[in-house]
Parts: structure tokens; C-alpha cells; sequence
């Protein structure tokens, strides 16, 4: 079945619905087209705020929010689009609360706003409010309110509909190929301009946060059309997730004053950053975790340390953080209010991924060559706001930003765009391939291979990470992969074939983590997230550049572009 | 531990009617039910099919029929019910089951959209320079509706949907509405009100608390309800008593 569109976005989260309802009019048709209900994309886990320099609580500047987040990049941010994200963000969140997100308010009726980690005023002098939340759950308010006004103004929703192909004509993007994960039904999307909203991959790690839909599947999509990945190596390991589960404990619980200790009790977090301690970026409280449990000071000598919310209050927990102190309470059974939570880093969110321009344009090479009509928006992309480490709140207006413009610049680029001639194997390739998989006899099946990935990532490309380890890596991938071809499905149903899904998805999983391996192999260096135990200091005069990393038919080439220095010069981070 | 579930099939390509699979699995009480089905599809049968996202009650994908009431299969563990005995898991009641644990939510979603207004109120490209004033007390007549992560779980066990009135609006609907009528910020709240007391809206709820017990979020689903009947009564009121009906 092929439906046609002027504009088709693939992934339905905070960024997807931002440049759906921006680019949506009477003479622009969008559909957005999802692999699961659009209500379950994961923007809706985002629990503690959504970053601007409103100033509601004290004074504060948008060039303060700049420069905190560029000092939480190391660096390594773009700082033209830097500058965009923190001028811009005050009005998208005006944008926001007038389309109804239910802010939570302050006593004169403003947006209220909490600190989180990495923001500060004037340059590093202490903590700032500068968080705007829904108590927390921010994510799933801002989704709500957005999927309302989505329903309303008409937007065409795909739910349940996985998309294994771009189509491209004449090296320009003009639509996509899925199929129907309730029917099998192969559904192509034809369209002027094309979108990839697809979010992470957090997936291919044991513990993280992420959902199961999180399984890289845009940067696969990317890869596919033989575009390249950027800034790849640097994973986001956030500091508190729920140990042996990896549920997210908001930074708004350490916002709101909860502190963390080790085995010992101590609050440990000053020995790393004496002046932000438990308020650091996550980079540098996800190492100094480990560096505790290394020591021997996790608790009762484990691998994790507790995340004490005891200070706070009933009213704080209630009010503030009701999800986070009810998760606590379901899985592991702890009242917040009396006993301290076990916690240990989990896998969050990646700062690379598809190169874009200021406007979301997908770019097809570090020399930034602009491909007309495509566009990348939110996690899956990388225009690069977060460089090596995101601060938290910063992916919010990331999304809310950027995908505004790219609505508005889609508006504009629609008029010039004509629906181009579909490739005449649309429709085959998917088919063929499903069949192949459903035909598949192989020995091989698919839980055992992503298990096998997902334990060879988190032990050898985490936190840490060594030359050695990554070698290893990188090999056992290349296994994985070749096993891969060996595949068999038991199922052979058309009808939710869940086996099939997942068949399709550690492809892509497999394809991303070895991006990941190649490029934090490659980068010998510790920058943000990216910490080589065998590099351990940060290298400007070698390593101020992004890295671009495609495939090709003898494996992965990577390239890199050096940046040019904007209005903050790299200095020593320290918090 | 050994632990046993009798899961619910259907898979319409091949079967006239359902049946019940039971499957025994090594799981510890403090996991999730969800680990559990995907320890089943994983490890014993591919052809299992149920929803899932987020895996810790914020996506809203897995809810479903446990031992007989709606929950969460994300948000319960095994040690939440008597796990000696077999736990029966089947799909939320109401909807029209497309295969084995996943049923057709269109119709959910369909009503969610019957409530709105069909005019649009904001524009995403307003230059809006400020925000709108909210005091707290006006913020908090909300603030328990948005805990609704439209799960289905109150359809899946409202005796009104399930047994009397197939068209009624239902409880998740209705909270949205109630989430907009009493934001102090919408200014089409009117046009809101008279949507909802349509013929199966609204004044369908007979208040049998049962969305509310089963709620994953705890929200006082029955009591937004009554508060929005209750608003409809009182704007009758202020319209008969200044005449202007």
C-alpha cells in the first residue's frame, strides 16, 4: 500500500510531534509513522525538567545556560548551535505552556524551576534554578499535551508500522518502506520531505534506561543510505539508575536535595566535584560511582551506593517526585522517606548520531554537504548541542527546539519540493527481506545474540574503557554479526511477529554498537562520557574534532572535522 | 523458583477460538510479570505476541488482564499474587483481542480524540513572548488527571464499557476532558463541557470505583468524573439563574 505525503516523520516522541504540528497546514499533509502506539514513544520517560534561562527563581541569562552547556560538552559542542539551543529555549517553552503543558507553578504563579546538574550562574559560581518540570514527569506531560494538539490539528498517526528502508531517487530522500507489525502488509511512504525522529539505542546495553523500542534503528536507517554517524563513541551513562534494574532516578531527586553515599555513608560526591558535588554533570558522577565501588566502598561491599532521599521530606517526595518515589516503592519495595535507594550508572543517552545543520538538515559528510528534503531531529541526530556529555534538561529543549525549526524550515522547503519517482523495487525490498527472515532455518536465534551484545557492551565499552577492551569489542561483533547471517525464526506468523521485529532490530543494533566500538576505539582520548583508562587526559591539539564514522563494503571508514573555537575557549573542566 | 502462567491465545490466521497455553519458567519473585512473558517468548514459544515499551509504568503499552483484573504487566511482580498457583494472564476485556495478548486500543484512542474540540485553540508559530499566570491552587485542580498514561486499563474493567454501554466515552476520556475543563488556561472549556455530556458521555459513569481500584496510576478516576458532572450542574445553574439560556 503506498500513502503519500508531503512530509513523513519516522518516530513519534517530543521531536517527532514538535515538527508534526509546526509543519502541519492545509497545504502541508504530515504522517507520522511509528513502530509503537505514538503515546509509548519513550520522550514520555523524561522525569525531571526541561532546561531555559526563564529566570522565574533568580536571575539568569541565556549566554549562562550556554556556557554551562558547553562546559558540560568538553567542548566539544557546536557553539553556533549552542547559542541557538539557549537563546531559543526561553520561548519554546513560552511556545509549550501555551499549548498547554501543565508547568507545576511557584508561588507567583510562574513557571517554577528546580536546579539540575551542570547549571549554574554566572559561569560556574554555584547551582541555578533554571529547570522547568511537570512534577516529574515532564516527558510525558509536554508528549500529552503535544499528542493532543497533534489529534487536533489532524496530523496522521502510522502507529505499529516498522520502517526497514529510506527510498532515495537521484541521491534525494523521497520516502520510506515498513510494513505493518499487526498485519505483515508492506506500507510505502511517499513523500517531499522525510524526517528521522527515531530517538536512542540504549538497547544495546544490559542496564539502561531506555524502553525496548530503543533499539537504533534511525541510525541504521541512516547507515543504510551509506551517511555517516557522528560523534558515535560518547554514550551517556546516567548516574542513578535503579540497581539490577536501571530505571531512571531522576537528577531531580539530587536537585531536590537527595545526596549520594557510599558503602561507608559517606557522601562522596565532594572528593570529584567539590563546588557542584552531587549536582556535577553525569559524566563525571557515573565515573566517581565506580571509582567508589572500585575502592570497595559500594555498599556491603557490592557494585552500587545509595542514593539517600531521607532529607527531603514526604511533602518534596510527594509533590516533586511521585514517580520516582512510587517506581522505588513498586520494584524494589523501599519507601524513599526511610530507607536510602540502591542505585548504580545506567545507560541513558547517546550525545552522537546523525549529522544535521541548525535547521535539522541531514548532512552527508563532515564537509557538511546538505541533503535537500531530509531531515534528523532529537536523540537520533546530532546537530551537536551536547558534544561529549549532555547536561540533564538540555535533551527536552534539544527536541523542542530544533524540532520546531526543523518544522518551520520544512514548511518552507516543501513549496520547492516535488514528489520525486518512488524507486521501482520499493515495495520488494521489504517484502523479499521479510520473507527471507521468515524463511530463515538458521541455528542462530535472536535473544541469544542481543544478550551476547548487550553483556559485551556494557563490560567493554561503558564507562571505562581501554584500547584493549574495545579490540575485543569490536571483534566479538564482528562474530555477532556473522552469526547473524545464521539466523532462523520459529515463527512464521505475519500477525505481530514479535521474533520477526527483533530479527530486524539486532541488525540494527549490531550495526550501531559497532559504530559506537569503532569510533570510541579510534578517539584516543578522555573527553565527556568518553573515558579511555589508557588516554585518561582530555587532548585538545589532537582531538578538538568530531568524528565521522560509515559503513561501506570493506567495513567501516571514519573521517574527522576539526570545529572552530566559538565564544568560550576551552578550559579545564572542573565542577 | 519454578513459576507457572496460563497465558491466553488467539491468533486469528489459524484459530476459530481461543485457547489457554500454560508455561512454567524459572523466575524470582521480584520480577515483572513482563519478564515473565518475555521469558516465555524468549525461551519457549516465539510465537507469543503482547505490548511493550518502556518497561516501568510511564508508556502505557502493557496493560492486561492479571488474575482477572487490569494491570500493568511492567508494574507487577510475581510476588504481587499468590505465585504458588498458576497466574492467568489475558488481555484487557473490552477491546476486540487481534491476537493472543494484544487487543485492537483504536477504539480508545477514537474517543480520546471525541472529546476534543475540533477547532484549534494554539498555534506552535504564535510569537509568544510570555507565559500565561497559573497559581498553584489553580494548577493542583488538574494535577491528579495527569498522572493518566492511557493504558486502558479502567476500559478493560468498566462494567458501563464491558457490560452495558459499548459507546460510552469511557473513564480515560473523560479525565482528559476534566484535565482541560479545569486547567484556568483553556478558553474553549464550553465547548468542552458540551462535548462530554453528549448522549455516552459523561453522565454514563454510574460510579462503580472499579477504574479507580485498578488504576495503575492511582488516580482518583471515579472522583475527576464527578467533579466534571458537577461543573456541568453548575454551569447550568449560573446560565438558568442570569437567564441566558
Amino acid at each position: 500500500m503506498i500513502h503519500k505525503y508531503d512530509v513523513v516523520i519516522i518516530g513519534g516522541g517530543i521531536a517527532g510531534l514538535t515538527a508534526a504540528l509546526t509543519a502541519s497546514s492545509e497545504t502541508c499533509q504530515v504522517a507520522v509513522v511509528s513502530k509503537v502506539y505514538v503515546t509509548r514513544s519513550h520522550s514520555v520517560a523524561a522525569q525531571g525538567g526541561i532546561a531555559a534561562s526563564l529566570g522565574n527563581e533568580e536571575d539568569d541569562h541565556w549566554e549562562w545556560h550556554m556556557y554551562d552547556t558547553v562546559k558540560g560538552s568538553d567542548y566539544l559542542a557546536d557553539q553556533d548551535a549552542v547559542e541557538i539551543l539557549a537563546k531559543e529555549a526561553p520561548n519554546a517553552i513560552y511556545m509549550l505552556e501555551h499549548l498547554g503543558v501543565p508547568f507545576s507553578r511557584n508561588s507567583r504563579g510562574k513557571i517554577e524551576q528546580r536546579r539540575f546538574g551542570g547549571h549554574t550562574k554566572n559561569q560556574g559560581e554555584a547551582p541555578i534554578k533554571r529547570a522547568c518540570y511537570v512534577s516529574d514527569r515532564t516527558g510525558r506531560a509536554i508528549m500529552d499535551t503535544l499528542f493532543d494538539q497533534c489529534q487536533q490539528k489532524n496530523v496522521t498517526f502510522y502507529n505499529e508500522v516498522y520502517i526497514k528502508q529510506l527510498l532515495f531517487e537521484s541521491n534525494l530522500c523521497c520516502g520510506a518502506a515498513g510494513y505493518d507489525l499487526a498485519t505483515g502488509e508492506t506500507r510505502i511512504f511517499h513523500c517531499r520531505v522525510v524526517v528521522l525522529a527515531t530517538g536512542g539505542c540504549g538497547k544495546i546495553y544490559k542496564t539502561t534506561s531506555n524502553g525496548f523500542a530503543s533499539t537504533g534503528d534511525g541510525f541504521a536507517l541512516a547507515l543504510d543510505a551509506s551517511l555517516p554517524l557522528k560523534d558515535m563513541e560518547f554514550v551517556q551513562f546516567h548516574p542513578t539508575g535503579i540497581y539490577g534494574f536501571g530505571i531512571l532516578i531522576s537528577e531531580a531527586a539530587r536537585a531536590e536535595g537527595g545526596i549520594l553515599r557510599n558503602g561507608l555513608g559517606e557522601p562522596f560526591m565532594e572528593k570529584y566535584a567539590p563546588s557542584l558535588k552531587d549536582l556535577a554533570p553525569r559524566d563525571i558522577i557515573s565515573r566517581a560511582i565506580l571509582e567508589e565501588i572500585k575502592k570497595g566502598n559500594g555498599v556491603t561491599g557490592k557494585d552500587y551506593v545509595h542514593l539517600d532521599l531521607r532529607g527531603l521530606g514526604k511533602e518534596v517526595l510527594n509533590n516533586k517526585l511521585p514517580e520516582v518515589s512510587s517506581f522505588v516503592k513498586t520494584y524494589i519495595g523501599i519507601d524513599p522517606s526511610q530507607t536510602p535507594i540502591p542505585v548504580a550508572p545506567t545507560c541513558h543517552y547517546i550525545m552522537g548520531g546523525i549529522p544535521t545543520d541548525v535547521e535539522g538538515r541531514v548532512l552527508a559528510d563532515a564537509k557538511g554537504t546538505v541533503l535537500p528534503g531530509f531531515y534528523a531531529i532529537g536523540e537520533c541526530a546530532c546537530v551537536s548541542v551536547h558534544g561529549a556529555n549532555r547536561l540533564g534538561c538540555n535533551s527536552l529543549i534539544d527536541l523542542v527546539v530544533f524540532g520546531r525549526r526543523a518544522g518551520i524550515s520544512i514548511l518552507e522547503e516543501v513549496k520547492k519540493r516535488i514528489f520525486l519517482p518512488l524507486p521501482s523495487q520499493a515495495e520488494s525490498m521489504v517484502e523479499d527481506k521479510i520473507q527471507s527472515l521468515l524463511e530463515s532455518k538458521g541455528t542462530e536465534c535472536v535473544p541469544v545474540l542481543r544478550e551476547t551484545l548487550q553483556r559485551l557492551m556494557t563490560e567493554q565499552c561503558s564507562v571505562f574503557r581501554t584500547g584493549e577492551n574495545l579490540e575485543q569489542a569490536l571483534k566479538q561483533i564482528h562474530q555477532l554479526k556473522k552469526r547473524l547471517q545464521n539466523v532462523g525464526l520459529t515463527n512464521k506468523s505475519t500477525v505481530f511477529n514479535m521474533e520477526l521485529q527483533e530479527a530486524l532490530e539486532i541488525n540494527n543494533m549490531l550495526r550501531v554498537a559497532e559504530v559506537i566500538v569503532f569510533s570510541a576505539l579510534h578517539r584516543k582520548e578522555s573527553r565527556g562520557a568518553h573515558f579511555r583508562s589508557d588516554y585518561p587526559e582530555r587532548n585538545d591539539q589532537e582531538w578538538l574534532k568530531h568524528t565521522f564514522v560509515q559503513e561501506t563494503p570493506i567495513g567501516l571508514i571514519k573521517s574527522y572535522k576539526s570545529m572552530d573555537i566559538g565564544r568560550f575557549a576551552p578550559q579545564k573542566r572542573r565542577y | 523458583m519454578n513459576v507457572t502462567l496460563k497465558v491466553y491465545r488467539f491468533n486469528p490466521k489459524t484459530d476459530q477460538e481461543s485457547h489457554y497455553d500454560v508455561f512454567t519458567i524459572e523466575a524470582e519473585p521480584s520480577e515483572r510479570i513482563l519478564d515473565c512473558l518475555n521469558r516465555i517468548r524468549w525461551t519457549k514459544d516465539s510465537s507469543l505476541s503482547f505490548r511493550m515499551s518502556c518497561a516501568h509504568g510511564i508508556c502505557g503499552s502493557d496493560g492486561l488482564t492479571i488474575n482477572g483484573q487490569s494491570a500493568l504487566a511492567c508494574q507487577k511482580l510475581i510476588k504481587d499474587y499468590d505465585y504458588q498457583n498458576e497466574i492467568v494472564i489475558e488481555p484487557l476485556k473490552y477491546f476486540t483481542v487481534i491476537k493472543d495478548l494484544i487487543v485492537d486500543i483504536t477504539p480508545f484512542f477514537e474517543r480520546l480524540k471525541s472529546i476534543a474540540p475540533k477547532t484549534q485553540t494554539n498555534s506552535v508559530l504564535a510569537d509568544d513572548k510570555k507565559e500565561r499566570l497559573q497559581s498553584i491552587e489553580e494548577r493542583n485542580r488538574f494535577d491528579d488527571t495527569l498522572k493518566c498514561i492511557l493504558c486502558g486499563c479502567c476500559y478493560g474493567s468498566c462494567p458501563v464499557m464491558v457490560e452495558q454501554d459499548q459507546d460510552f466515552v469511557g473513564p480515560a476520556a473523560i479525565l482528559r476532558a476534566q484535565r482541560y475543563i479545569f486547567d484556568s488556561r483553556t478558553t474553549d472549556e464550553n465547548e468542552r463541557l458540551k462535548i462530554i455530556q453528549k448522549p455516552h458521555g459523561v453522565w454514563g459513569c454510574k460510579s462503580y470505583y472499579i477504574c479507580t481500584f485498578v488504576c495503575p496510576k492511582n488516580i482518583k478516576v471515579t472522583e475527576a468524573i464527578l467533579k466534571t458532572k458537577k461543573k456541568i450542574i453548575q454551569e447550568k445553574q449560573s446560565i438558568t439563574v442570569t437567564g441566558d439560556m
